[in-house]
């Protein structure tokens, strides 16, 4: 009787050791194959990088950077379209963060609870979700034809501000929301008007958040292809626009915003556009200058992120 | 009372309004900022809709969603919009068919099984993979991708819609597994530790206790991932072809909605043409979609908000 009572003891605790070792073992082919598809997807991003590098190669040289597009693959080069980015952005900078970080201190400092900054705040975040190429189109009905700016520099560049613009509202808005009440409370009471509070110590105070946002902000908008083509941008650019400095008085004109242009990614497209392989060297080369720029801003934009993280101890 | 202080008192009641006239001013200025928001929108919705009536007098709505074929280049004129559903909705099938195991496997690894360490270097990649621009990755889809897929498959033609779509599909991992995580993370550690203490595996936990409390923010990180991937244009634009095709079938070329406004926009536009119109009709209804797509994720997150 007891010898059976321990055999059945036996293997009853077999059994659990059974179903234990079971679990064990999910657990372990669970954690296996995240870190798989973590591997595999860090692969695809080294591939992905490399690849272009590779591939174009053969084009990294100087005359890549200061040569117009040309009909020979050999001697064409990125000149327009990395002038042509830079102007663009510089529009886009100087639209978006002003207007993005004006409007997330009213959203967080100024507007009251109520169904009125709610819509605001609804609106948005829709704004962030609508696909990249409804700007573009936004921007052909209203900038290029109702004002009549034509297919310019300005165009561009305000049509990428709207596409940042949540972005930077939203980042603004989060790095505000990190700062505590009491340091607002301290200047209260020691006078301070509203404007004043925010001028001197919120805006400064949450510079390093609203900076990363713009940082990844622009990193997108130096990427962003769709919205560009979509409101008529030329694909064959072999001028540049008028310089925005010159050398006699009044030394700044404003020329270039009217001009045509051609940005990097709209650049690259129409390289892979064609059915000769020459051309896909110079599209692989002008994708790993795009692709280094934007990994080049978003990592700044992470470790910036990271030490205030570890910094600000309120 | 002298006159002197009330020449003070004067002075600073002056001080005092300038004071508050600018912070008024200052308040209003901001307060214009602050409508930026809702202009854009605005302006979205009125550019659309006044661009998309005159097609809509030129081409009737029925026959807009029940034509199947969308010729607005040929001589014979169709302009059936459903072609460009299909092409977009195979190719959105075919990136959620990627990214959804993929997304929520790395969610729940990274928010219940990799240590403090491995997640601090694993998110900032996601990140990077988030700020690839998406030329690049038509590129890839086009030059590395197909190529591949035509080894498995050799009938497979330059222009599809499965290249296009797995790499869409590896585009938007990161956004499912960085909302995914966020709603897992956000589950209060008593649970874990509560099924923990029954003796279940971190496996059992994550699926049975965690994945369920953080559905509502699961399933919103899916229904982003769809709103992305309608949304998206260069991807398939380089890789799948721009022909309009009324077809699910993955290894055919075929056009998106959006694909669609870009060749149009590559060509000689000209202002108020029944082509520039019909951009603005496919722009319409690609807004439509992703907004019937946000709505469907408000409701769902609404319905499962967290209740623990």
């Amino acid at each position: 009787m007891a010898i059976q009572n321990k055999a059945a003891a036996n293997k009853n605790l077999d059994s659990i050791r059974k179903t234990i070792a079971n679990h064990k073992r999910h657990d372990f082919i669970f954690a296996s194959l995240g870190t798989l598809v973590i591997a595999s997807l860090t692969i695809t991003l080294l591939i992905l990088f490399l690849d272009l590098v590779i591939d174009g190669y053969p084009r990294f040289n100087l005359d890549f950077f200061s040569n117009f597009p040309s009909r020979r693959a050999a001697r064409a080069g990125i000149l327009s379209a990395w002038i042509g980015s830079s102007l663009v952005l510089l529009v886009t900078f100087f639209v978006a963060v002003p207007l993005g970080i004006t409007s997330g201190v009213y959203l967080e400092e100024y507007a009251k609870k109520n169904w009125f900054s709610d819509l605001i705040e609804i609106n948005v975040s829709n704004l962030a979700g609508v696909p990249s190429i409804i700007y573009g189109l936004l921007a052909l009905g209203l900038f290029v034809y109702s004002f009549g700016l034509g297919q310019s520099i300005l165009t561009a560049g305000l049509t990428l501000a709207l596409l940042m613009l949540p972005i930077v509202i939203v980042s603004t808005r989060e790095a505000i929301r990190a700062i505590p009440v009491h340091i607002r409370e301290a200047a209260y009471a020691v006078g301070a008007t509203k404007w004043q509070v925010c001028h001197n110590h919120v805006i400064p105070y949450s510079y390093g958040g609203i900076l990363t946002g713009v940082i990844i902000g622009m990193a997108r908008a130096i990427g962003e292809t769709a919205p560009v083509i979509t409101i008529g941008a030329l694909t064959f650019i072999a001028f540049l626009p008028p310089s925005p400095i010159g050398l006699e008085p009044p030394f700044i004109n404003f020329e270039w915003l009217e001009s045509g242009f051609t940005v990097l990614p709209i650049q690259m497209f129409n390289w892979i556009s064609r059915p000769q392989l020459a051309f896909h060297i110079n599209a692989a080369a002008t994708g790993a200058v795009i692709i280094m720029l934007t990994l080049l801003m978003n990592g700044l934009a992470i470790k910036l992120r990271y030490n205030i993280r570890k910094k600000i101890k309120w | 009372m002298n006159p002197e202080n009330d020449l003070i008192i004067s002075q600073r009641l002056a001080k005092n309004f300038q004071r508050n006239f600018r912070e008024r001013l200052i308040e209003f200025g901001l307060l214009c900022s602050g409508l930026i928001a809702i202009f854009i929108t605005l302006a979205i919705v009125y550019v659309l809709v006044s661009e998309a009536i005159p097609f809509f007098q030129y081409v009737s709505i029925i026959d807009f969603l029940t034509d199947t074929v969308w010729t607005p280049n040929y001589s014979i004129k169709h302009y059936g919009i459903l072609p460009l559903i299909s092409g977009t909705l195979t190719t959105t099938g075919i990136a959620l068919i990627v990214a959804v195991p993929l997304g929520t496997i790395t969610a729940i690894y990274l928010s219940e099984f990799a240590s403090h360490k491995v997640r601090e270097i694993i998110k900032p990649i996601l990140e990077l993979l988030v700020g690839v621009p998406t030329v690049v990755f038509g590129y890839f889809a086009l030059m590395l991708v197909t190529p591949m897929l035509q080894k498995i498959y050799p009938d497979l033609t330059t222009f599809n819609m499965l290249g296009p779509g797995i790499v869409m599909g590896i585009m938007i991992v990161p956004y499912i597994a960085s909302v995914a995580e966020d709603s897992m993370r956000a589950v209060p550690m008593s649970m874990r530790e509560g099924a923990y203490a029954m003796g279940a595996t971190r496996f059992q936990t994550a699926i049975r206790v965690i994945t369920p409390a953080a559905i509502s923010g699961i399933v919103a990180a899916y229904i982003l991932a769809i709103s992305r991937a309608v949304g998206e244009t260069m991807i398939v634009a380089i890789a799948a072809g721009q022909q309009p095709n009324f077809t699910f079938n993955p290894v055919e070329s075929a056009a998106t909605i959006t694909s669609y406004i870009v060749s149009v926009a590559l060509g000689d536009l000209e202002h108020g043409g029944i082509g520039y119109q019909s951009i603005f009709a496919a722009g319409l209804t690609l807004l439509i979609m992703t907004l019937l797509i946000n709505i469907l994720g408000h409701a769902v997150r609404k319905k499962y908000a967290e209740r623990y």
